[in-house]
């Protein structure tokens, strides 16, 4: 496998997710409607969105634990229906709810995973051995998990789902209820194991964590696809995107809120903060404007993070306006 | 060829599980030993003596305690449904059945390895209230040919039990749901059979339930053979009943199981 960081500039490559037109209802509740996805091979694929947003469902369908009511699926191009069993050769599923035997030990629970998946006696000593050491089990490896802290059930959680060396990993809400170390240790072995090449599809709930770790996001909610692309595609959906520009006297901020007449100033502050919603095309043209002879001290670009997107997206009364804008 | 390879090696691995599950949390094996042999003192010190003297014809001059232990021995066997039930629903409320789900393991691996640990498990508990059983003055007239069909007749009732307490443990919500759906073949209908005292001296509408039911030839076959009694068609009768239940219970597990994933 070779080491690669950069998940996008896999897009265009292998797929390891096809889904189209997934469909989930239980009786009248319609928990997945047309879903449809591509994550490539690669790459750190999140599925965003609140609690009932039907994150989890699709992770369920992807995994072969339930079948969709309609739409196909192919993962690591087995088709999820006819080759259910290929599909399961090939993924880890780490889900919601630790999924460890909390009668066996740390280490029982990693052979256990190795003899289910006819790993060999001597390997599967050597990969549980590694395992444990990497993910900071080993003083813990002969206890059960019911003495271990929260973060550490997700530990050996991902631990034992990486026995069998899965080329696509489901990590489901991997870091919901951890605290923020656990949480930042999390994301580091996530990280880890995208540089190792694997494909991960990561569902969670927090903007930041989106952010942090995938390449591309699908904004879920009510069971739709309601934004999909890169952190920074879907920040520039949204209106906020602005340029700041400080000044060391006031006579500096005149002549540039003259050139710049969209800015609005900041007096107190000597601050001009100009609209600058097509990113590097309009920042050099604000440059432009202000030429050579306005003495910039600082310059700064924010763009609006992903909460400012969340809420545009999944919020009912904003949603449209949204759309009009970025249409 | 390849397909049963792996089945078989996936349910070797199961066992193992389940089998260090028992030892890793041994209360609820002790309990299926502590509730029959409770029992067994019981009878045998307080409550024995009347019941005895009344049996007349059945006890065939024999001290209560020969008539009493098949009796406490099917018990032990349905002593352990309540383990399996909860064994198996622990697993399905837990993460770790989504996990076996996902993974290329055969199917029915999982429940084969709670159905054989709890065999196992009743073998073990047989054994050890049989030698309770000789303590407190138990003596068998059976052969070793004898000794040997008992032990068929127990195996073969524990895997009964034990497909039905899968599919118990299957279909119940709860762990105390688990635990009380297996009470009435705990309790139930070891009392309601001729454990204790004959069919014969039952209640009219009771005797005729306590003579057609399954747990009744089963203790009868195995009082026969331990007491060296005429078997009669006892033993065909009860094998019959282990077997019937057997294949209901495994097509009704199967079926929940598929059902689980929705």
């Amino acid at each position: 496998m070779e080491a690669s960081t950069n998940g996008m500039a896999q897009t265009g490559g292998r797929s390891a997710v096809i889904a189209k037109g997934l469909r989930k209802a239980y009786g009248d509740n319609v928990v997945l409607d047309d879903v449809h996805l591509n994550i490539s091979e690669g790459e750190v694929f999140a599925l965003l969105g609140p609690n009932g947003a039907g994150k989890t469902t699709t992770v369920k369908i992807l995994s072969t634990l339930i079948p969709a009511d309609a739409g196909t699926a192919s993962v690591m191009g087995h088709d999820l229906r006819a080759e259910a069993g290929a599909v399961r050769a090939v993924i880890g599923v780490t889900g919601q709810f630790s999924a460890v035997d909390n009668l066996l030990t740390g280490e029982e629970n990693l052979l256990l995973m190795g003899r289910l998946l006819h790993v060999p006696a001597a390997e599967r000593c050597r990969r549980a051995a590694r395992l444990l050491e990497r993910f900071d089990l080993v003083e813990a490896a002969r206890r059960t998990p019911v003495t271990y802290s929260g973060g550490m059930r997700r530990r050996l959680d991902i631990a034992m789902t990486l026995m069998g060396r899965p080329r696509l990993i489901f990590l489901d809400e991997p870091t919901t209820g951890l605290d923020p170390r656990s949480r930042h240790t999390m994301w580091q072995l996530i990280r880890d194991l995208v540089a190792e090449g694997v494909t991960i599809l990561l569902t969670t709930q927090y903007l930041e964590e989106a952010d942090q770790l995938a390449d591309r996001i699908a904004v879920l909610d009510h069971g739709h696809v309601v934004a999909e692309g890169t952190p920074e595609e879907l920040k520039r959906r949204v209106p906020g995107a602005h340029i700041l520009l400080r000044f060391a006297d006031p006579a500096a901020l005149d002549a540039a809120a003259r050139a710049l007449r969209e800015g609005t100033r900041d007096d107190d502050e000597l601050l001009l903060r100009v609209p600058n919603e097509a990113g590097i095309r309009s920042l050099r043209g604000v440059l432009a404007r202000l030429g050579d002879d306005i003495a910039v001290e600082d310059l700064s670009i924010h763009t609006p993070d992903l909460d400012d997107v969340f809420f545009a997206l999944t919020g009912a009364g904003t949603a449209t306006l949204v759309k009009e804008q970025t249409r | 060829m390849i397909a049963l390879a792996t089945a078989v090696q996936d349910s070797t691995t199961m066992i193992g599980r389940e089998l260090k599950h028992t030892v890793r949390f041994p209360l609820m094996l002790v309990a299926s030993i502590l509730v029959p042999v409770v029992l067994l003192l019981l009878f045998v010190y307080i409550l024995g003596g009347p019941i005895g003297n009344g049996l007349g014809e059945a006890a065939r001059g024999a001290p209560y305690v020969d008539y009493l232990v098949p009796g406490i021995l099917m018990m032990t066997i349905a002593a352990g449904s309540g383990n399996i039930a909860i064994g198996v629903c622990t697993d399905m409320r837990e993460g770790i059945i989504d996990r076996f789900r996902t993974m290329a393991i055969s199917r029915g691996a999982l429940l084969t390895g709670h159905v054989a640990g709890g065999v196992i498990r009743a073998l073990v508990t047989t054994a050890v209230v049989t030698g309770v059983a000789l303590l407190v003055g138990f003596r068998p007239q059976a052969g070793v040919l004898d000794w040997l069909v008992v032990a068929g007749i127990v195996a073969a009732f524990a895997l009964a039990l034990a497909w039905l307490s899968v599919a118990l443990g299957l279909v119940t919500k709860s762990i105390a749901g688990a635990n009380g759906s297996t009470l009435p073949i705990q309790f139930l209908l070891p009392f309601l059979s001729s454990a204790f005292v004959p069919a014969d001296s039952m209640p009219s509408g009771i005797r005729w339930f306590t003579a057609h039911q399954p747990f009744t030839p089963v203790v009868e076959s195995l009082r026969a053979l331990l007491t060296g009694a005429p078997v009669g068609n006892n033993v065909y009768l009860a094998l019959g009943w282990c077997a019937a239940i057997a294949l209901v219970s495994y097509l009704w597990a199967r079926a929940a199981f598929r059902r689980g994933a929705r």
